[in-house]
This record gives structure tokens, C-alpha cells and sequence, in this order.
């Protein structure tokens, strides 16, 4: 296990560097200059343009720039917005706020979409089961930000269940509505995912052997049928806070919901290279350890990956 | 014969009497009945064969047809031109000729959701197109050839697959360059550069399932070239699970065009797609919900209809998946 451990971690260095060094490179080389981007076009005085190019280390070669952006990176040393405001600063009150967000999401999906699954597996061919799978498709064919606007206007304008906007606060009462419509798709997936996984264990000779040694069915399905059946649907949640956090940008934005995302499309619009790299680089970051953390619990649900 | 006859032995003086079942009433007869000399069907003809009888299959199927057909000739589905908006229609409901009612700026929803479904699958079947092509080949080469080689690549597949694909693509279509010329095929290559990791990881691990079958050494034995086994033998039966893949992809790739001509930096607005449709009519939801429904409604049975085939053709693909 500690072997696994040591390479499935060694794994992660070269894709972080990887993946980052894209974004910089993308956002920094093939943006044009930043000094540009930040006086929109317009000419300014010379003196401006050379401390400029020394704060950002615009006089460098690529490789060093990069370098120094991850430094800084490491030591939360992220450098000023265009309006003036540390990006650290910034990141760090949007982040808890999108956390939050993303928590509830993958909380809702796992809960629900697990609980739904192990039932409809169970009672494969009921109504319940048929209605369950057609409800998924379509909720998996609906792309999320139709779901938010739909959602948004019924639950809370039409019905006034919710707050249909927001704003600064975003306490988890808040959050609720955009976490449903951020939960939502991946909720499908993870149901369909949990009934085809129970589906194949349940006529496996292990369950047949825990039903035959007297175990009471309650026993059979919640630790031997569910804990084998939860490896796949482990791996897709991990993968899929990628895809939480692109859906959070469109939901954060309909719902004025004051985190990375939202923060991160406005920084992409106004060109803020800077603020546009630290936080993607933030987010890969996440992205890269949620995964390297399900790859473990993955190793410990499954000895055979462990010695592989 | 009348059922359950003994069938008596008068070789010898004994009678023995056998109990023996009829012929008609063991499935012995099934056997007996299978013709030998045809030869057996391929797990393609074999899965087409399925297909044919799933309901699910030509449901899917029809709906593809019709939204190709709309596709190719928009012009069959309506006369009304698009682009010729009159404000005074603005928001205004349906009449006659204009089944679905007029958009904020006064054009007709229904032709314009005729007129935009081209792009929208466009960017779906091209960018499928491209990350088969690239992700099939790179998956291929790594798992067909593993050492270094599959090391290096996998690498790569990790560091393009750490990139979630609307993060990555709001990025990467927010670039001056990729801004200022916008079309289909930036939306596309944009796809088709964060989407090609997933087909990769599914093709290697076909390939190297197949790669050490009987049929494979046998091919090889025969004196079959590595570069040729790989390609007339092992790619054509590690497809199967790829092609699942790629059918669901579609369906979010077209997804994902939606979502970027949403936020604004997906197809430009001169061209006529269900996600612009979508991002126009988001400001008019509260007064008049149908702009925003309609095209809504193409989006999701055109992708519903791909994930429905790509599930009947894992279903006839997997004879295992059959039984259940």
C-alpha cells in the first residue's frame, strides 16, 4: 500500500506543472502584452510600462516568469488586481464561498443519487425503476444552465421557495437552490452508475454465500452488495468536481453567486491574465489532489488496484 | 412417436428398457437444427442483429435521421427566413405560419430553431470526429506498444484531462486569438484539445485487453507486421467500448457548444445555434419562457437521442449486459 501511495503521489507533480504550465502559457504568450490588456490599448507614459514590466517580471524569459509565478503561487504571493486589490485577498473570499457551493453539490448527487440507485438496482424493472432511469436521461440531456434558469424561475420567483439571486452573503440556506441545479446532472449520472453497479453485484457468489451463511438481507445489501458496488461511483465523484467546477461558473453566474467562478468569468472578460491564471491554477490544483485522494480511497476499497 | 416411449433393446435377451426423453422435448433439437455450414456472425452482424429489435434503438435512431435531415436541408422544414426579424413582432405569440411565436427582437423561434440546428450538431459530430481520431490514435499507440512510450503518453492525457473541459475552454476561447475568429471550427478545436484525454484512456485500455489474445499471436506468428496486426486486428475488436464513449460525447460536446455561446465566448452571434438561441432568450424568461423553451427542447431530445443510442449499443455490443 505504502508503495502505491508513494508513485500514485509522485503521479501528481508532473501533471500539476503540466497543466498549469499550458494555462500560463496560453494566458501569457498568447495574450499579447498585459501592459495592453491593462491600459486598454491606450498609449501610456514609459515609466509606467517599465515598472510594470518589472513588478510582473515581463523582461524575463518564459521559463523564469513561470517560475517565479509558481513561487509566488506556493507563498500566496499572488500580486494586484487591475483595481488595485491583492489577488490573494480576493481568492480567499470567493473560495470558502465556492467550496460551499461545491460541498452541497457533491453532497446532494452522492446522497440522493446512491439512495436512488441502490433502490432502483434493487427493484430492477418496477415502476420505480423505470421512472427513475427516464427522469435521468432527461435530466442528464438538459444542459445545466437551462436547469438553473427553469429552476430559478419557478422555485424562486413563481413559488418563492428560495432566493432567486444571491449576493454577498451566501450562507448555506443561500446556497441551497444553485448547489440542486449544480448537483443535478451529475446526480443522474451517479444514480445511473449506482444501479448498474448493484445490478452486477448482486448475483455475484459472494452475495449469494453472505444470503446462504444466514445474513439478514438488510446486512447482505447495505455492506456487501453497496461496498463493492460504491468503487465506480467513488471514482466518477472524484473525476467529477472537474466538471462541478466548470458548472459552477454558470451557476455562480446565474445566481449571482459571489465565488471563484463568477470572479474567474469576469477576470477572463476583462482580460486580468494575472488573476485568470492564479485561480485556474488554484482549481487544477484541487482538481488534481480530489482525484489523487479518490485513487487512495480506491486502493483501500479495492485490494487489487493496491497490488497491481 | 408417443411421448416417453421405452425404447426397447431387442439385441439381446434382456430386455432394457431407457427412459429417455423425446427428441422434441430436449433441446437437443435446437442444436441439431443449427446449420453448421453457415458461418458463424461477427460481433458486429450479431450486435446489428439485436439492434434491429430494440425499441430504444429506433427510437434514438429516428430522431438522428430527422435531426440530420433538418440539418442538411433546413429548407424543407420551413420558408421563413431567420434573419428577417421585425420588432413589431417583438416577444409576440404564435400565428399562422409561425407555430412557435416570435423571439425579443421579433424573428421566428421556429425557423430559427430549424435554421440552428446545423452548427449545433456540427460542433458535435466534428468535435467527436477529432477526439476519436486524435484520442483513438494516442490510446492506441500506448497501449498497443506500453513501455516508455505508453508512459509518456499517459502523462500527457493526465495533464490535458486536470484541465475541466468548460474551465479549460473558457480560457482558451477567451484568447485574442481564438476571440477574433471565432466559428464553428475554433468551438470545435477548442473540444476536441480538452475532450481527446477520456477516448485515449478508453481506447488503451481496449487495446491492451486485445492486444495478447490468441488471434493476435496467431497474426503475428503468420508473419503479420506489428504496424499491421495492430491495425486490422487489434484496433477493429478493441472498438467496441470507444464507440459507446464516443456516441455519449456527442451529446455532451453539443451540450458544452450551448454552455459557451452562453457565457459569450462560444459560436459568434452571426451564426444561428441552439445555445445562442438559449443565451438571447435568457432576458426575456420571465415574459415570455417559450424563446428560451423551445430550443431548449430541440437541445435536449437531439442529445437525449444520442445517449439513448450510445446505451442500445452497449447493450448489443456487451453480450453479457444482454443477458440481464
Amino acid at each position: 500500500m505504502l508503495r502505491f501511495i508513494f508513485r500514485r503521489v509522485l503521479q501528481v507533480i508532473p501533471v500539476f506543472f503540466g497543466s498549469t504550465l499550458i494555462v500560463y502559457y496560453l494566458v501569457f504568450s498568447m495574450s499579447g502584452s498585459p501592459i495592453d490588456a491593462l491600459s486598454g490599448g491606450k498609449p501610456i507614459s514609459p515609466a509606467v510600462v517599465a515598472q510594470l514590466t518589472a513588478q510582473y517580471h515581463l523582461d524575463q524569459p518564459f521559463f523564469i516568469q513561470y517560475g517565479i509565478f509558481i513561487k509566488n503561487l506556493f507563498t500566496f504571493n499572488l500580486g494586484t488586481s487591475f483595481s488595485g486589490r491583492p489577488i490573494a485577498a480576493i481568492i480567499g473570499q470567493a473560495f470558502p464561498v465556492t467550496a460551499r457551493l461545491a460541498i452541497m453539490a457533491l453532497a446532494i448527487e452522492a446522497i440522493f443519487g446512491v439512495t436512488a440507485g441502490v433502490f432502483a438496482g434493487l427493484r430492477k424493472g418496477k415502476l420505480f425503476d423505470g421512472t427513475v432511469l427516464i427522469a435521468s436521461l432527461v435530466v442528464i440531456a438538459i444542459p445545466t444552465f437551462v436547469l438553473g434558469f427553469v429552476l430559478q424561475f419557478v422555485v424562486g420567483v413563481k413559488l418563492g421557495w428560495a432566493k432567486p439571486t444571491v449576493g454577498s452573503a451566501a450562507d448555506w440556506a443561500d446556497l441551497t437552490l444553485p448547489a440542486v441545479v449544480l448537483g443535478l446532472v451529475s446526480f443522474a449520472y451517479v444514480l445511473r452508475l449506482t444501479r448498474t453497479s448493484i445490478l452486477e453485484n448482486m448475483n455475484a457468489d459472494y452475495v449469494r454465500t453472505a444470503t446462504a451463511k444466514g445474513l439478514s438481507r438488510r446486512r447482505v445489501v447495505m455492506v456487501h452488495i453497496l461496498r463493492n458496488s460504491l468503487i465506480p461511483v467513488v471514482t466518477f465523484l472524484g473525476a467529477d468536481l472537474g466538471g462541478l467546477m466548470g458548472g459552477a461558473i454558470v451557476t455562480e453566474g446565474i445566481f449571482n453567486v459571489p465565488g471563484v467562478g463568477n470572479t474567474l468569468y469576469r477576470a477572463v472578460l476583462a482580460g486580468e491574465g494575472p488573476m485568470v491564471v492564479s485561480i485556474v491554477s488554484i482549481l487544477v490544483l484541487v482538481f488534481v489532489l480530489a482525484n489523487l485522494l479518490v485513487d487512495l480511497l480506491y486502493a483501500w476499497l479495492d485490494p487489487r488496484i493496491r497490488y497491481a | 412417436m408417443p411421448e416417453n416411449t421405452p425404447i426397447s433393446s431387442t439385441s439381446s435377451n434382456h430386455r432394457i428398457e431407457h427412459f429417455v426423453a423425446d427428441i422434441e422435448q430436449t433441446p437437443l433439437q435446437a442444436t441439431d437444427s443449427l446449420n453448421e455450414q453457415a458461418a458463424p456472425l461477427s460481433l458486429w452482424a450479431e450486435a446489428w442483429k439485436n439492434l434491429r429489435r430494440q425499441p430504444l434503438f429506433i427510437i434514438s435512431a429516428l430522431l438522428i435521421l430527422l435531426t440530420l435531415t433538418v440539418a442538411f436541408f433546413p429548407g424543407l422544414f420551413t420558408q421563413t427566413v431567420p434573419t428577417q426579424c421585425d420588432l413589431i413582432n417583438s416577444n409576440a405569440g404564435p400565428d399562422g405560419g409561425h407555430p412557435l411565436g416570435f423571439t425579443l427582437q421579433g424573428c421566428d423561434v421556429y425557423a430559427r430553431l430549424i435554421h440552428g440546428t446545423q452548427a449545433s450538431l456540427a460542433v458535435g459530430v466534428f468535435s467527436t470526429l477529432g477526439v476519436l481520431i486524435i484520442g483513438g490514435t494516442i490510446g492506441a499507440i500506448a497501449g498497443y506498444y506500453g513501455g516508455w512510450l505508453d508512459a509518456v503518453l499517459a502523462r500527457l492525457a493526465d495533464i490535458f484531462f486536470a484541465l475541466p473541459l468548460i474551465l479549460g475552454a473558457i480560457v482558451i476561447n477567451s484568447l485574442p486569438a481564438v476571440r477574433e475568429h471565432r466559428s464553428v471550427w475554433t468551438v470545435v478545436a477548442t473540444l476536441v484539445v480538452l475532450g481527446w484525454p477520456q477516448i485515449a484512456r478508453i481506447t488503451r485500455g481496449a487495446v491492451i485487453e486485445v492486444r495478447n489474445a490468441d488471434f493476435v499471436v496467431a497474426a503475428k506468428s503468420l508473419g503479420v507486421s506489428r504496424v499491421k496486426a495492430l491495425i486490422t486486428h487489434v484496433i477493429p475488436n478493441s472498438l467496441s467500448p470507444v464507440i459507446v464513449i464516443a456516441t455519449v460525447s456527442l451529446g455532451v460536446f453539443i451540450v458544452a457548444e450551448a454552455t459557451l455561446s452562453f457565457l459569450g465566448i462560444g459560436l459568434p452571434g452571426t451564426v444561428m445555434s441552439w445555445g445562442n438561441d438559449i443565451a438571447a432568450a435568457q432576458t426575456s424568461l420571465r415574459n415570455n419562457p417559450s424563446t428560451l423553451l423551445w430550443p431548449a427542447v430541440a437541445l435536449s431530445i437531439t442529445v437525449l437521442s444520442f445517449i439513448m443510442l450510445g446505451d442500445a449499443v452497449r447493450d448489443a455490443l456487451d453480450p453479457k449486459a444482454r443477458k440481464r
